[in-house]
């Protein structure tokens, strides 16, 4: 049940994300979290797309590779996947954050079709996967699991207790993505807390480690896939990212952290995503 | 005609935080990665030194909080309420309140003000955690005017305190006459023999509208805040009780373990009492706007009014009864 999506229709499938990641943040309720979500657009359109093997039709699918979205408040970029692939009805798109959603604020693993495990408070997602890696691996099933981390997330202490645990467990159907996009909710990560280096603190713990550019599909999916081949260890890929991308005005611009468009910026920014002649 | 405050209470407490900090050298603020959205930035602007953002990292800010203090420091350690209470409740528990120390824990979105982030950002179970932690003072202003009250009234006691916020601005109710005590009731509807409405936090507008729609049904109510869930005030609680004979709470909390468990505890071994409390009915809610939580859940003055209106006439018709 794998889709064998060409890197130009992954393309296209990120355009979509990130169209929908615009609606959201226009007509549902609330302000969503459009830098956050632009954020991993392409990463998600790969994984559901290509690289994870799952079934719309059947979200609980026993062999069906997971998906733990650390960083929830950008749940927008992975309902759009969701919705783009099929697990349900696209009108929910705008319903986010609306009284009686199935859509929430944060991914609710009860309330949404695909939605593996429920987060939204940082700092738990790696321990969330390699909970369903070990899980996965004592069934003796083989499936890969793939967790979404913010840069910022990395500053809760849980992280780095997982990574640990991860590599004393040889996790290696873990894999664990960093969206390296240097900022996070009061400003700048490298201001903030640093996270550099951040090769050798993963190396250090242990793990295989891919560099990649976020958005250039080609290296995304080549080493997602090599992620989920890898035996022996679990592999970090730190995707170098940039927050907000795709719509110029967003790019590396942290005040649409959280924030809501107004009619004259979502037109630009649907503009900007018209897709068609680049 | 319902009024809304023009600023939320995070920022309220920012204003409040930053007068207290230009009379104490010694007082600094701490967030985890919560420095401009709990209220800090005038603080951080004036005196940039004094704010510190440690990072998305809420065991760590609360127990750095505990080494300032053990080291002299008056310390706001901010971030939102699940997170700060319980996230970090080991942390709170045993090196701030077991040693004493001068940390005051403030957790934004309290009760359904995390809104529209939904469960993961709500905070409708820190009352009961930091309640339950001995040495612990809970507060829980209703509004704008009333947290910077708060917020100066607290900065006097040296010791952990738990100030619980929302997130925007909530319906006013006071203005910059409050009086605040710890552990002082605010009668805010004095007259009124058939219920005692005992509430806090930003559903206290709503409490009173209730008690007004009970009073064109001739059902009077009083209507008394308790901005302090601990130490709460008994005789406050029970002087109602004797009153009325019939007690309410409402509060932006599950029923277990907030303000509604503190009145029981109180009536229980004073002054045994019908009770009922208006809260979340031990559930988890859901993503919405503040308001449309708030009416979905239990808190339209309409539901509030019929609600206790039943909740009367069920235990007046069974006195008749056994009389
Ligand atoms: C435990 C916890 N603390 C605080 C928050 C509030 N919060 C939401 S997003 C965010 C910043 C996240 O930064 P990062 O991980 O770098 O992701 P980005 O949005 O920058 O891609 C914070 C602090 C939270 N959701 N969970």
């Amino acid at each position: 049940m794998i889709m064998k999506s060409s890197v130009a229709e992954l393309r296209e499938a990120a355009r979509l994300i990130r169209r929908d990641i615009i609606d959201i943040a226009y007509l549902a309720e609330g302000p969503s979290h459009p830098g956050p979500a632009l954020s991993i657009a392409d990463i998600l359109a790969a994984l559901y797309f290509r690289v994870m093997d799952a079934d719309p039709r059947n979200p609980g699918w026993a062999e069906r590779d997971r998906l733990v979205l650390s960083k929830g408040h950008a749940c927008p970029a992975v309902y759009a996947a969701l919705a783009g692939r099929g697990y349900f009805d696209r009108a929910w798109l705008t319903t986010v954050r609306r009284l009686g959603s199935r859509l929430q604020g944060h991914p609710d693993m009860n309330k949404t079709p695909g939605i593996d495990i429920t987060s939204g408070s940082l700092g738990n997602g790696l321990s969330l996967g390699l909970g369903i890696a070990l899980a996965l691996r004592l069934l003796r099933k083989n499936c890969g699991v793939f967790v979404i981390l913010g840069d910022g997330e990395l500053q809760e202490g849980m992280i780095w207790e997982a990574v640990m645990a991860a590599s004393a467990q040889k996790a290696d159907n873990l894999t664990a993505i960093v969206d390296y996009n240097h900022f996070q909710s009061c400003g700048g990560t490298d201001e903030i807390v640093p996270l550099e280096p951040m090769r050798a603190k993963w190396e250090s713990f242990n793990w295989n480690v891919f560099e990649i550019n976020g958005h250039d599909m080609e290296e995304i999916v080549s080493r997602l896939e090599m992620a989920k081949r890898f035996t022996g260890r679990p592999t970090v890929i730190i995707a170098h990212t940039v927050k907000g991308k795709g719509v110029s005005f967003m790019e590396a611009d942290n005040s649409w952290h959280q924030r809501i468009p107004s009619k004259e910026q979502y037109d630009t920014a649907m503009r900007e995503l018209a897709g068609g002649s680049e | 005609m319902i009024q809304y405050d023009k600023i939320s209470s995070r920022d309220a407490f920012g204003n409040a935080l930053l007068r207290i900090a230009e009379e104490n050298p010694l007082l600094v603020g701490i967030g985890a990665d919560t420095t401009k959205s709990m209220g800090m930035q005038k603080l951080s602007e004036k005196y940039p030194e004094r704010v510190i953002n440690i990072g998305i990292a809420e065991q760590n800010m609360t127990a750095v909080a505990a080494g300032m203090a053990a080291t002299g420091f008056q310390v706001y350690a901010a971030s939102y309420a699940p997170f700060s209470t319980l996230r970090a409740a080991e942390q709170v528990r045993t090196f701030i309140a077991y040693p004493n120390l001068d940390v005051k824990i403030v957790g934004g979105l309290g009760g359904l003000s995390g809104n529209i982030e939904g469960v993961t950002h709500q905070g409708l179970e820190d009352v009961a955690v930091m309640r339950s932690i001995p040495n612990m003072t809970v507060v829980i202003p209703a509004d704008a005017a009333s947290t910077e009250v708060i917020t100066e009234e607290i900065a006097r006691i040296r010791g952990p305190v738990y100030l619980r916020l929302g997130r925007g601005a909530v319906e006013k109710v006071f203005d910059a006459g409050y009086r605040f005590q710890i552990g002082k009731a605010n009668v805010l509807k004095a007259d009124g023999s058939d219920a005692a409405i005992i509430c806090n936090g930003a559903v206290v507008a709503r409490a009173l509208r209730a008690a007004q729609l009970l009073d064109a049904n001739g059902v009077k109510a009083r209507v008394i805040e308790m901005p302090c869930v601990k130490p709460i005030d008994a005789d406050a609680v029970v002087e109602s009780a004797a009153a009325t004979g019939a007690v309410i709470t409402v509060e932006e909390h599950n029923i277990i373990g907030g303000l509604g468990s503190a009145v029981a505890e109180v009536l229980g071994g004073r002054r045994p009492s019908p009770l009922l409390r208006i809260g979340i009915e031990d559930i988890f809610t859901e993503s919405a706007p503040h308001n449309d939580l708030l009416d979905r859940y239990g808190f339209r003055p309409e539901d509030m009014a019929a609600r206790i209106g039943q909740f009367l006439s069920s235990f007046n018709s069974k006195n008749e009864e056994e009389a």
